[in-house]
């Protein structure tokens, strides 16, 4: 400590709004994995990524990096909170983000007239189970076996892909409210707004 | 809140990447669940079983016989007779089995390679 004792040392972690922002969704992404944590499931590896609906939109109103940010943060911090950090769980949902977030970085430049977050939930659930697959064939099992399990993951990521890309279609098209932090424009400048209800996606 | 129909917020776009999601996973249920996928081929010397090999993994089985050394190899989940000491090479000739039930036998050195698992196709095949 200091001798004259007027400041203790201290660091201090200069945030952002948009740190504020993305931790505040990520946060949300967070708390829907950990309701999710409880709804069985017939299958390990079957779930409704109900998460992921908080970063499609994230994705639509704030761009990739920041969405690539909100699903990385989840999948970190959700390990820790359920448990399973560095466990196999952890490597698997760890795989499905980093093969979701690549899909995402080609889809994101679909035409937005006739590509809407169904599109790039269904890919993206696709390319998810995809990374799973890799992470348990290499490493797991490596056994043709798993195979027989492809249909019914591939399925499912047809089912809740569609039914998470609604939600984020039907959450993106209500009027909002920004407070504080908008994604900056082109010219770089972030300045808070608020939107009414224009349903056209930034 | 208003609740319109979810139907809405599915644009042209999104109905065809739905078309696409729907036949590639109907493609993977069709090709990766047919049951005449075989999992291990069953390989018999003299007419008694010499080894049951799993089809996951690739490799080369060498059997001896009266004759010599057959060689069996597996990979691709398929097998076949590689090499066999035997005059005419039939079964060397009838390459690659690919489904449960196909059967390739080297009748001099009493050596034959059969798939099985899933659903056989013939219950038995004389030739």
């Amino acid at each position: 400590m200091n001798g004259e004792g007027e400041k203790a040392s201290s660091i201090l972690l200069a945030t952002t709004q948009q740190d504020h922002h993305i931790a505040r969704m990520a946060a949300l992404a967070l708390g829907l994995s950990v309701l999710e944590a409880a709804i069985p499931s017939p299958l390990p590896g079957v779930k409704p990524g109900l998460a992921n609906i908080v970063i499609l939109i994230v994705l639509a109103r704030y761009g990739w990096r920041t969405a690539a940010w909100v699903s990385l943060l989840r999948v970190v911090a959700g390990s820790l909170l359920l448990g399973n950090f560095l466990a196999p769980g952890f490597f698997l949902s760890l795989g499905g983000a980093l093969c979701s977030l690549a899909i995402l970085a080609e889809s994101q430049h679909l035409p937005r007239r006739w590509f809407g977050p169904v599109t790039h939930s269904i890919l993206a659930a696709f390319a998810h189970i995809a990374g799973q697959l890799l992470v348990v064939y290499w490493w797991l099992i490596p056994h043709a076996g798993i195979a027989y399990l492809i249909p019914i993951f591939a399925a499912a990521a047809l089912v809740f892909g569609t039914v998470n890309g609604l939600i984020a279609a039907h959450y993106l098209s209500e009027p909002q409210i920004t407070v504080g932090w908008a994604a900056p424009t082109m010219s770089g400048a972030a300045r808070p707004t608020f939107d009414s209800g224009s349903s056209d996606l930034k | 809140m208003n609740m319109r129909l979810p139907i809405e917020h599915i644009k042209s776009g999104d109905w065809f990447t739905l078309l696409l999601g729907t036949l590639f996973a109907a493609f993977l249920a069709i090709t990766l669940w047919q049951g005449g996928a075989a999992d291990k081929a069953v390989i018999r010397s003299g007419g008694t079983i010499f080894r049951e090999a799993p089809l996951s993994r690739d490799q080369i089985i060498e059997v001896p016989g009266p004759l010599g050394l057959s060689r069996i190899a597996i990979h691709n989940r398929q097998a076949r007779i590689a090499a066999d000491p035997s005059p005419r090479q039939y079964c060397v000739r009838q390459g690659w089995l690919k489904q449960a039930g196909e059967i390739a036998v080297c009748l001099p050195n009493q050596v034959s390679v059969e798939l099985s698992g899933g659903n056989k196709r013939y219950d038995s095949l004389n030739y």
